[in-house]
Parts: C-alpha cells; sequence; structure tokens
C-alpha cells in the first residue's frame, strides 16, 4: 500500500538518469496506491505519458482541475508576478538595512519564471538550503525528490548530510525534526546561541493522511515547547511539510485535509498556500518564521497551477489572509484547492449555464436578493474572495472587516465541517467574547479595536453565516468524490441561499 | 573488559550491491545472510536461547570487586563526590515526597533505588552532553550543578522555578545552561528528539566531543517513538547514548507484563547499535559502562544503548500506592539485599574513604541543605498571572492571545475582589495579579 508502484519507480528512474524534471510525470504514478487492483486508470495513462517525456512544459492544467486553467487568480505575466501583495524580497531587506532601498528598485531587474507548485516549492527549499548552512530536508523518499518531486535534485546539489531519506516513521521525523530544532535558536532569544548547528529542520510527511502518528510530536511537543520551558527552549527552526486534499482517486487515505484537528494547538502555525508564487513566499516565510509550522500543499496543485514565480529570494506574510477579489455584498473565506472552485463558483453567479435549470435557479434567487436589498433589476451581487492561507493563527480582523461591509458570509473547504475550520470561524464570528459592552470612561485597550469589528460583524448580519466542508463522513471515498468535494455547485448554491436570505 | 561482555553480534548492513555479473545464488538481494540448508529459527540475540544478555558488574552486594573486574580509576574526591550525590536524592526525595503529602506541592516522583543509575550515568557524562531525560532524571542535573535552589523552585511552581515558569507539574525540570532538555509528560517522545539533537551535534564541528544522552524507562520502551528513536539514530547516524532505566516496573505494571523477550537490549541488536546490560545498583558499573558507551558514540558516531537494571524501590510517583500491587516485604527485602546505596558506602569504607561518622555528618548536611532550600521556595510567590498567556508564539502576538487576556483582565477587574475562590488564588501571584489589571489601564 505504502509503496510507489514498480512502473513509477521505473519512470522516476530514467528521468533521472537524464536529469529532467519529470514535469509529464502523471500523478497516479507518483502515488503510494495499490498497484495491482484496479488500477486500470494507472496503468493506462503511464505509458501516455512516457510518450511525452520530452515535452518542455507541463501538461495542460486544465487536466487536473478543471477550474484552474481559466483561473484569473494565477499571475501569469512578470508585471502581475512581481507587484504581488505583501511580497517582501529578502534582497530589499537587505537595502533598507543600507537605506539604499527604494520603490522603483523593488520590481527593477527582478525576473520570473514559469513553475508550477512543486518546482516552486523546490525553489524555496534550495533558497533555504543555500542561505542558512543549518537547514536540512528529510523525510521519507526525500533523497531521491520525493514522489511529488519537490525535492528533485536536491540532494545532489546540497549533499546527503542535509537532504536525506528516513525510514517509514513518520513519528521519528517530527520527533528528529524537533530535537534537530531544539539545538538552534532561531531568534537569538535564548541562552542556545552558539550551542551547535541546530536550527532550521524541514520535514516531510509523504501524505497529510499520514500525519497522525506524528500528531503527539507535534501537539505535546512542538506547539508546547516554548511555553512548558518558560520560553528557554523553542523548535521555531521547524517546518513540517505535507501534501494535503483530494485529487480525484485518493480515497480515504490520500485526500484527508487534517488542518481542523490543529486548531487547537496554540504555539503551532498551520500554512496552507494556494498557487507557486503563494507557495514558494508561504514556505519560505514558514521556514524562517521562529514557531514550528505545518505546511499544507494541496497536491492537485502541484503540477495544475502554473504561475509565473519570482526567481529570487522573497517571502509572503503568515497570519494575513488576502483578499483576492474585493466584493460588497457577501464574503467567501476559503484556502488551498477549494479557492479555485469558490472562483468558479463566484463566476456561474454571475455566468451561468444559459438555458438551464441552473439559470433559472439562479435567477429566481438574485430575484429575491434584489427584492430583500432594493436593489435594481440590472445590478448583481459583488462578492469578496478570501483566501486564508494561514490557517493558525488565521486572519479574523480581515474576515472581521470584510463582513462588516458585506454582511454575508461563507466559509468553503474540504476537509470534514464539524470541528473544521468554516465552523471555528463561524463560531469567531457569532462568539460574545469581546462583544461585552465596554466602559466608554476606558481608555482604549489593544482589543478595543477588535471589540469594535466584533460587534460590527456581527450585529451587521445579514443571514446565518455558512460552512460548506466535507461531509462528516469517516473520509473521502473513492467512487463518490465528486459528491464529497465541496465543488462549484454546492458552493454556487450557497451563494444563492445566503444571498436571497 | 567490556568487550568481554559487549554483544558480539552487531548487524551492519553494509548495502554491498552484488555485482550484476555474479551469477550465483550464494546471497540474497538484500542482505549479507549465509545461506544454509536446515530451517533454523532463533529467538535470541546471545546465539543461545537459553542464556540470557549478561549484566554487566563490577561490585557484588557487599561492596567487594567481583572476580575480573577492572574498576574504573577512581580517586577518593571522586569517590565522595558519587558518593554524596547519590545520598542527596534520597534524603530529598524523602523532604519533598512529606512536602507533597502535606498538600505543599502538587506532585513529586522519587528516586529511591535508582541512585546508582543515575548518578553512575551522570558522573560518566560530559557537563555539555545533551540530556533528554524522561523525568526521573534530576540527579544528572544535582550532578551538574542545578543546584536544590532551582530543584526547589521548580517543584512549587514559584517566580524563581525558571525551567517552566509554574507552568508544569513538579520534577519537570529544564535548563539549557546545564545542557538539560526540558521534560515533558508524554512518555518516549524524547527518544526520536535525542536523534535530531545528536544529529545537530554531529554537524558542529565545535560541539564534536559531545553526545546527546537519552534515559527512558522500560515502560516507556513499549512505546512507537521509542522504535523510531532507535531506529533514526542508526539510520542517520548519530552520537546518542540511550540510557533505560529498567527498574522493573511502569506504574504497577510489572516488567514481566511489559516485554516477553529479553529486556530492552535485546531489541539494541535489531537496530545495530551496539548494546550492552549493565547492574544498575553498582555506580561503578554504570559510571564504566556509560563511559564507554560515550566513546564508542564519538569514535564511530552511533548510537549506542545501555541498559541498567534497578528495581524501583520507591511508587511510581505521589499519585500512587505501590503496595496494591506488590508486597511491602517485597520491596522491603530489595532495600535490604541489593541497596545501591549501601553497597557503594560499603566500597568506600572498604577504601578506607567513609565511615559511620562521615555517614552522619553527611545525612545532616543534606538534611539541612534541604530544609533551607524549602523553606527558601515555600515562602515565594508565583509568576505574575500575565505568564500564563507569554511564550505562546515568538514575534507577533496573535489576535486571539491578546484578546483572551483582555478578557481575563476585564473579568478580574470585575470579580477578582468578590469572589473567593479567585480572590485567594490571585494572592499567591507575584503582585497579585496586577499586572494584568495594569495592562488595561
Amino acid at each position: 500500500m505504502r509503496n510507489i508502484s514498480p512502473l513509477s519507480r521505473l519512470t522516476t528512474t530514467t528521468t533521472r538518469r537524464t536529469s529532467q524534471i519529470p514535469r509529464t510525470q502523471s500523478w497516479l504514478s507518483d502515488w503510494r496506491h495499490i498497484s495491482s487492483s484496479s488500477s486500470t486508470r494507472s496503468t493506462a495513462a503511464a505509458p501516455n505519458t512516457d510518450s511525452t517525456a520530452s515535452a518542455l512544459e507541463p501538461p495542460p492544467a486544465g487536466g487536473h482541475l478543471p477550474s484552474i486553467s481559466s483561473s484569473a487568480l494565477l499571475k501569469h505575466t512578470r508585471e502581475q508576478s512581481l507587484k504581488t501583495p505583501g511580497i517582501l524580497w529578502a534582497d530589499a531587506e537587505l537595502d533598507e538595512a543600507r537605506g539604499t532601498s527604494s520603490l522603483s528598485s523593488a520590481t527593477a531587474g527582478r525576473e520570473t519564471r514559469k513553475m508550477n507548485m512543486y518546482q516552486a516549492i523546490r525553489d524555496a527549499l534550495s533558497i533555504a538550503l543555500s542561505t542558512d548552512d543549518s537547514a536540512i530536508v528529510f523525510g521519507e523518499d526525500v533523497a531521491f525528490g520525493g514522489v511529488f518531486r519537490c525535492t528533485l535534485g536536491l540532494a545532489e546539489e546540497y549533499g546527503r548530510e542535509r537532504v536525506f531519506n528516513t525510514p517509514l516513521t513518520e513519528q521519528g521525523v517530527v520527533g528528529f525534526g524537533i530535537g534537530y530544532a531544539s539545538m538552534g535558536s532561531k531568534l537569538g532569544d535564548s541562552t542556545l546561541g552558539g550551542r551547535g548547528m541546530g536550527g532550521t529542520a524541514i520535514a516531510e510527511i509523504q501524505f497529510a493522511d499520514y500525519i497522525w502518528p506524528a500528531f503527539d510530536q507535534l501537539l505535546n511537543e512542538a506547539s508546547k515547547f516554548r511555553y512548558r520551558s518558560g520560553g528557554q527552549f523553542n523548535v521555531g527552526g521547524l517546518t513540517v511539510r505535507c501534501p494535503t486534499m483530494a485529487v480525484g482517486h485518493g480515497g480515504l487515505y490520500h485526500s484527508q485535509s487534517p488542518e481542523g484537528f490543529f486548531m487547537g494547538a496554540g504555539g503551532l502555525k498551520v500554512v496552507i498556500p494556494r498557487s507557486p508564487l503563494q507557495a514558494k513566499g508561504l514556505l519560505l516565510s514558514a521556514i524562517r518564521d521562529p514557531n514550528p509550522v505545518v505546511f499544507m500543499e494541496p497536491k492537485i496543485l502541484y503540477r495544475s497551477a502554473v504561475e509565473q514565480v519570482p526567481t529570487s529570494d522573497y517571502t509572503l506574510p503568515l497570519g494575513r489572509a488576502e483578499i483576492l477579489t474585493t466584493g460588497s455584498d457577501l464574503t467567501v473565506v476559503t484556502y488551498g484547492t477549494s479557492v479555485y472552485r469558490c472562483e468558479q463558483a463566484i463566476h456561474l453567479l454571475t455566468h451561468p449555464p444559459q438555458g438551464s435549470g441552473i439559470e433559472r435557479t439562479v435567477k429566481d434567487a438574485l430575484g429575491d436578493w434584489r427584492r430583500g436589498t432594493g436593489k435594481n433589476v440590472s445590478s448583481s451581487p459583488s462578492i469578496e474572495l478570501v483566501d486564508l492561507r494561514t490557517i493558525l493563527p488565521y486572519d479574523l480582523p480581515l474576515v472581521l472587516r470584510s463582513l462588516s461591509k458585506t454582511h454575508r458570509l461563507l466559509i468553503v473547504h474540504e476537509g470534514p465541517t464539524t470541528g473544521g475550520v468554516g465552523m471555528q470561524i463561524a463560531g469567531d464570528v457569532v462568539s460574545g467574547l469581546a462583544l461585552t459592552t465596554s466602559n466608554p470612561q476606558e481608555k482604549i485597550s489593544i482589543g478595543e479595536d477588535m471589540r469594535r469589528m466584533r460587534k460590527e460583524a456581527f450585529l451587521g448580519l445579514e443571514a446565518p453565516v455558512k460552512v460548506i466542508g466535507g461531509w462528516d463522513t469517516p473520509g473521502v471515498a473513492l467512487q463518490y468524490e465528486k459528491f464529497y468535494i465541496p465543488d462549484e455547485v454546492r458552493i454556487l448554491d450557497g451563494l444563492l441561499e445566503l444571498l436571497a436570505y | 573488559m567490556l568487550r568481554s561482555v559487549s554483544l558480539t553480534f552487531r548487524p551492519r548492513l553494509l548495502h554491498r550491491v552484488a555485482s550484476l555479473s555474479t551469477r550465483s545464488l550464494g546471497r540474497l538481494p538484500n542482505t549479507q545472510s549465509p545461506i544454509v540448508s536446515k530451517p533454523h529459527f532463533f529467538n535470541s540475540v546471545t546465539g543461545d536461547s537459553s542464556e540470557q544478555i549478561p549484566a554487566f558488574r563490577l561490585l557484588d552486594g557487599t561492596g567487594v570487586p567481583i572476580d575480573g573486574a577492572e574498576l574504573p580509576e577512581l580517586d577518593e574526591a571522586f569517590a565522595r563526590r558519587l558518593y554524596e550525590n547519590m545520598q542527596l536524592l534520597p534524603n530529598l526525595d524523602n523532604i519533598l515526597y512529606n512536602v507533597q503529602r502535606q498538600g505543599k506541592i502538587s506532585f513529586y516522583m522519587t528516586a529511591y533505588g535508582e541512585e546508582a543509575t543515575i548518578i553512575g550515568s551522570a558522573a560518566a557524562l560530559a557537563h555539555d552532553d545533551e540530556v533528554l531525560g524522561q523525568y526521573r532524571e534530576m540527579g544528572v542535573l544535582l550532578w551538574r550543578g542545578f543546584g536544590l535552589d532551582n530543584v526547589m523552585a521548580q517543584c512549587f511552581g514559584n517566580h524563581e522555578d525558571t525551567s517552566s515558569k509554574g507552568r508544569q507539574m513538579p520534577v519537570h525540570f529544564g535548563s539549557p545552561k546545564h545542557h538539560f532538555h526540558t521534560i515533558s509528560s508524554p512518555l518516549a517522545t524524547q527518544i526520536p528528539q535525542a536523534a535530531g539533537v545528536a544529529y545537530a551535534l554531529r554537524r558542529s564541528p565545535e560541539r564534536s566531543n559531545s553526545v546527546a544522552a537519552c534515559f527512558f524507562g522500560e515502560g516507556a520502551a513499549s512505546e512507537g517513538d521509542f522504535h523510531a528513536g532507535l531506529l533514526l539514530a542508526s539510520t542517520i547516524p548519530s552520537p546518542v547514548v540511550f540510557i533505560a532505566r529498567n527498574n522493573g516496573f511502569a506504574i504497577s505494571t510489572p516488567s514481566s507484563e511489559q516485554y516477553y523477550g529479553d529486556g530492552i537490549a535485546s531489541r539494541g541488536a535489531g537496530y545495530g547499535i551496539d548494546t550492552i546490560r549493565v547492574d544498575g545498583n553498582d555506580v561503578l558499573a554504570v559510571l564504566t559502562a556509560v563511559r564507554e558507551a560515550r566513546k564508542r558514540c564519538l569514535e564511530q558516531g552511533r548510537a549506542v544503548l545501555v541498559e541498567c537494571m534497578s528495581y524501583r524501590v520507591g511508587h511510581h510517583s505521589t499519585s500512587d500506592d505501590s503496595f496494591a500491587y506488590r508486597a511491602r516485604s517485597e520491596v522491603e527485602d530489595r532495600k535490604r539485599i541489593d541497596n545501591p546505596l549501601v553497597r557503594f558506602r560499603l566500597f568506600m569504607e572498604s577504601r578506607g574513604w567513609w565511615d559511620s561518622q562521615a555517614e552522619e555528618e553527611l545525612k545532616t548536611r543534606l538534611r539541612a541543605d534541604v530544609l533551607k532550600a524549602f523553606k527558601h521556595a515555600e515562602v515565594q510567590s508565583r509568576w505574575e498571572l500575565s505568564e500564563i498567556f507569554t511564550d505562546i508564539y515568538a514575534g507577533e502576538e496573535p489576535w486571539n492571545i491578546r484578546e483572551q487576556r483582555e478578557e481575563l483582565s476585564r473579568l478580574l477587574e470585575k470579580y477578582g475582589e468578590d469572589w473567593e475562590p479567585w480572590k485567594r488564588e490571585l494572592q499567591k501571584f507575584k503582585t497579585e495579579s496586577k499586572d494584568l489589571v495594569k495592562n488595561r489601564e
């Protein structure tokens, strides 16, 4: 079960020998799947991919995630790419320190390259290894490039001392990383400085589905490391990467979105990128963040999402959500693969398939919305799409600010609904924690702004907060996946329900 | 001397790929196993299933060197230091155990019966070897000069507790200065971490003379993390001395119900790790074995396993009454027949380094030292209440922590004076929690 099929072993070996990035390798051939039974699709697909092994470009992205090829969210030009909001150039920090920074130099002379997400991640790892001697990259099958190719060529480039395989033991991989990270000093804030070469540990768990044996190490050890030692020790140098979410054929054990289970792990951060450009910047932030970070990579995007990615060293901020499209009538909060489904659902709202039942449904619901809000017949709702990016601790202030404007909130994710991120956000939005009327005599305190935002957002709600997540089945059932994952039409339905409420 | 008892069976995978031209089927693809024509099952690492792994010992129960024993070089000052540190443990345990019984501290774990294992190991390590303990290794910290005041401060969780600022239960010590990683209650989590710590040491030229020393009980060795840790330290060669304290009990479960094989030592060979079993009640044997283990560790850059056989004379913790599952007479017999302190004291006396007067003086002094530290710690306040919300994240503080701190401050301001349970508790904190209320002003 947990072996790569012999076929994929063969193809990857071949591609490695010719030192070509096997861009066209099939999804399935990267998988730890049962190679004997019911894998006709995979065996049928593999020869095709072999035959196109000399192609220079990734396969049509639409082949993997239909909505992504038409996505306006991906940066297809250098100019768009370099103007990414919140991007922080590593050398700009240096310039700033030298007092030589200027706005024009921010993008001048910078290059971008077309990359898919695994290439962007590989790029980030390479930068981390080249800029930090303490950095090590390790995990199951990491040395040959990883089953998703994210560490391709790194062992050759940086040596097996720094990029290496581990035996099949997730709790061991994370425990090892914790020990290694505990010997470093990310901030120079502890007496550990100079005690050794420990520090930056970048561990890979092959699938998020297999992170559970390491849950104890993450929850009881990594998240509590600083707190339990009175700030004397920390494992800020630890980053645990793992592929997450569904791809259409992963079944119960190659499709999970476990981020919800980490919501109570104060001390830990959880980050999920939506695209190659985002993945590179967020991963470098995660690696350099002074806190342990679980970095979950939506695996359907490894090849599907292609973007112009800046080639130099840059970071994107953790703990900050991003507004992808601004709107005034409804806020959609999501992350990872679901970003593209939400984008598509919003598109369906304004462009339903002509003459279809969906068109009539949309028309009716929007009629109700116009009547309810007093809008004129020609107006159509404008939707604010928010990518959460950091799941823990997430950016509630941004969600509240958006909600104060739109008064309607929909949260979408693949993971199970109960106990999930969506319910957490919904709960935070309606939670009374800071709704207590504050004493006007009292001086403005740190939380005053939050209190005001919470109040405005809650009292302004014009519909219940809606969460569209995976069902609470024990997992993503193989042949039923289409009806498990919140797809475009389910999201559309949620939009309509909230607008017409 | 050690070699005679160390295991000769060391399955070292050579990863020698058989030449493609070899047509012979004399070797199997992933092993150098000789081919045999008879089915041969085995269930022993000694090669003889009727014989258990030998245990290394230097002094018999009366402190007399056994036949063939080569004692480590030992002067009187060092021997006295060993003994005094061993004696400090029960003296400290007696007082803290009673202090817990009086309700002054919440919990305690004694080291009765394991004094030789703990002090012998501590003495064999260098002061900057990184120690990852389980929870019963306070003696290592004391050996390194952590001091009784720090021990008391941690157990009371007062404002002088730098180990965890009063956040952890008693005996969860930690001190970067003493290269002692903070104890956590989950068992065996420290074992894979030790491999990572040791790998960091291996990668650091300035730490090339340091090892990681990882302690755990035979019960913890049943956890998956034990296997993960030994596996990683052997496949990713890392200088860790694994020290199994086999004291016969995991709370109430005797080791006979913990494993069916030959103790913990038999597992070392399975991971290709040099292993030795030692009489954990013989401080000189522990000292010698751990010294040799440490040496091998550095020479080979690889992990070594030492299994110390002892007997947990005390209860598991203050939450446990072991006479519910073992006879008082069994424990008393053990203490009388095989007492690590008596054994070493008799040895010291035979050298003319110790007598009953020295014993009395030592006990009086230790008791006075412990009581002094106790009396100081007992009256200290806790940290400020605001520390409940610090050390969670480095860098920017998330909104939820900020907001929750505000919420607690608001509640304290509103009810702190009137709600008795809070009022009483607040008085125990430094500045009586005014720090939190102050933040709002």
